[in-house]
């Protein structure tokens, strides 16, 4: 298992160096630049030239690259050129990634916490009701684009329930340990701070949450169709065991591996989800910083919130390998 | 007063936009405490779903059980769905044919014997390990400390096959129902697990169902035989009468196609022609008379009733005479 588990790491660094080339060459063949974003289409060739040498564009992309990551291991990812001029890429990724980890956790959690039991009562009561509904629901939930719904939530919902509308707000008295509002608050001792941070992040996680619940709901009730139809349910229900018994031992544990797959899998389509979200929500976070990041060109930004955001998704999907061991013993011991 | 007694059990499955199919069509028997009751046919027969129906697992949507199931005086059809689970596990027990299938693949053996303990006799975990390793150590499992952390997986058939045996035994049921416990298991395992079995429920007093196809387990235990074919009881006598001098055609078909050791070189095999119809109408005329070498113009004309004749329940109207050798040899 440690074993195992190194070996993976290994195989991450492998990924993020490949990444990271593959996102340099790609960024440098889309048209405009960095110079054009930053001294606009009526520049002098002179200035340009000048900003070009100034921040080393006129080098050939691989010595630029390996000149990068010689930075890069000292902790030196570059100066933002276009989400923040001027400050350092390092200090915009730690200022926004709490922000996006706090709404795409809430949000998956949400997904996670809505979507297994529905999916089991749906598969429980198959071809009802209750199954139908939550069918065509889901469906709703996958083909609404999330900004649709976001917009929604942000103008008509938020009035209704009498929610912020817009995300976190940098400006609330509390202090900061972490840069996660919610646990921060926990921290300090705050709780002010912890249920307006959650106030905050209620509409935006719905929002985000919508296809990964639509996605879980779907596999899970599918994984406990299969279930419920084997035998050792059958075996379960012949010794009499209460109804929670058998659905929490029998039936549940044994739907989750491709429920936990798809967890992993959704963390990718929430850090893409997330560029919506905090656009419509006004949320000062990765996805955010990434559009503006796109529009102006901000290589040094760009870089290094997609390296992270990568290393996110492949550690989630790591530990969702991990816990198919944790779930089937048939293999553990393979 | 028989312990089980089973009335007139019918059992239709209904889907929707088909037709309704009756899988157990009026099978009555009786049960008596520490008896041993076989239901004998081919597959499709409808002796699965009688134990199913008996122990309350079929499927609440679809599936319509009509007729009395009296256990120790209370009808079972009738109890709530709480009252049943109640008695499943801790007085009706029961085995079922897969081992591996029919464990959990993901808890310890340990666990899925423990779990109906602390069910249905309260115990606490400890106090449940420590009876399931009796429990273990009672099936002829070695080493049952060990077993009981392993998981199914890591079992052999025949040990599974005895695990599930004794979660089936662990509260000591009055009765105990066992659906083909012996098929999926190599020959000599069969033999022992069928050992186990016969050892166990005589000392704990148990009555048992015994389903199976195989007429080799019913001659080595059962007290009584009840024959199903097209879902109803076909034939019902003591083992020793039924094996010596079958009665319906159907039975001695069944006999008949069992090769024997003693049989001269060159004699042929002579099995029952045709196979199970998928929807058998009892309706009109006798349901196994298209494969019956016996079969009369009335048999599909008019329905056999069950009638007490040559001292045993038959539903027949031209039964096999003693002595008369199979109607026909077809060449294997």
């Amino acid at each position: 298992m440690l074993r195992y588990t190194i070996r993976r790491l290994i195989q991450l660094v492998g990924v993020v160096l490949v990444l990271s080339l593959l996102l340099f060459a790609w960024m440098r063949l889309l048209p405009g630049g960095p110079v054009s974003a930053l001294l606009g289409e009526r520049a002098t060739p002179e200035s340009r030239e000048a900003l070009t040498k100034q921040l080393g564009l006129d080098q050939p992309i691989i010595v630029q690259y390996f000149k990068f990551l010689g930075r890069a291991a000292s902790g030196d990812f570059g100066v933002s050129t276009g989400v923040q001029p001027g400050d350092s890429a390092l200090d915009i990724f730690v200022q926004r990634f709490p922000a996006t980890i706090e709404l795409s956790f809430f949000a998956i959690v949400i997904a996670i916490l809505v979507g297994v039991p529905l999916g089991y009562l749906a598969a429980k009561r198959r071809g009802g009701l209750f199954d139908n509904l939550s069918v065509v629901g889901s469906l709703i939930g996958v083909a609404v684009p999330v900004f649709f719904l976001a917009y929604v939530l942000k103008d008509a919902a938020s009035a209704a329930l009498g929610l912020p509308s817009f995300g976190r707000q940098g400006d609330i008295n509390a202090t900061r340990v972490t840069g996660f509002f919610t646990l921060d608050g926990i921290i300090t001792g705050e709780f002010d701070a912890t249920l307006d941070a959650l106030k905050h992040l209620i509409l935006p996680a719905i929002a985000l949450a919508t296809i990964p619940f639509a996605v879980i709901f779907r596999i899970t009730r599918a994984a406990v169709l299969d279930v419920l139809d084997e035998d050792f349910v059958r075996t379960a229900e012949s010794k009499g065991l209460t109804a929670s018994v058998i659905r929490r031992r029998h039936v549940l544990r044994n739907s989750m591996l491709p429920v936990v797959t798809t967890i992993g899998l959704q963390t990718g389509a929430l850090l893409s989800g997330a560029v919506l979200t905090e656009k419509v929500f006004v949320i000062p976070g990765v996805g955010q910083a990434l559009a503006i990041g796109f529009e102006r060109r901000d290589y040094p930004v760009l870089l290094l919130l997609i390296i992270m955001a990568t290393i996110v998704y492949v550690v989630v999907n790591l530990l969702v390998d991990l816990s198919y061991a944790l779930i089937d013993p048939r293999i553990r011991t393979r | 007063m028989a312990l089980l007694e089973v009335r007139d059990l019918t059992v239709v499955f209904q889907r929707r936009g088909e037709e309704p199919f009756r899988a157990v069509d009026g099978v009555s028997f009786d049960v008596e405490p520490g008896q041993t009751v076989g239901l004998v046919g081919e597959s499709g027969c409808g002796k699965s779903v009688t134990s199913l129906a008996i122990m309350g697992l079929l499927p609440k949507r679809g599936a319509t059980v009509t007729g009395t199931v009296t256990y120790d005086g209370t009808d079972l059809l009738k109890l709530s769905d709480k009252q049943m689970r109640d008695k499943r596990g801790s007085e009706l027990g029961m085995v079922f044919q897969d081992p591996l299938s029919s464990l959990n693949p993901v808890i310890p053996i340990g666990l899925q014997v423990t779990e109906v303990l602390e069910r249905h006799r309260g115990l606490a975990r400890k106090e449940a390990m420590i009876e399931a390793k009796n429990l273990l150590d009672k099936v002829g499992i070695p080493d049952p400390n060990r077993r009981l952390k392993e998981y199914p997986h890591q079992l052999s058939g025949g040990m599974r096959q005895r695990a599930l045996i004794a979660i089936a035994l662990a509260c000591r049921p009055k009765l105990l129902i066992a659906d083909e416990p012996t098929t999926a298991l190599d020959v000599t395992i069969q033999a022992q697990i069928l050992a186990v079995m016969k050892e166990l429920v005589q000392d704990l007093g148990t009555a048992l169902v015994m389903i199976t196809h195989d007429l080799g387990v019913v001659a080595g235990l059962c007290d009584e035989v009840n024959v199903l074919y097209g879902g109803k009881v076909v034939e019902k006598a003591d083992r020793h009468p039924l094996f010596a001098e079958p009665r319906h055609p159907y039975t001695h078909g069944l006999l008949a196609s069992i090769p024997r050791l003693d049989a001269a070189p060159g004699e042929k095999l002579t099995p029952i022609r045709g196979s199970v119809a998928d929807n058998i109408p009892w309706a009109q005329g006798c349901a196994f008379a298209p494969r019956c070498p016996n079969a009369l113009d009335v048999c599909v004309q008019v329905t056999p009733a069950e009638e007490d004749q040559l001292g045993r329940l038959l539903r027949c109207h031209n039964p096999v005479v003693p002595g008369t050798p199979a109607a026909e040899e077809v060449p294997v």
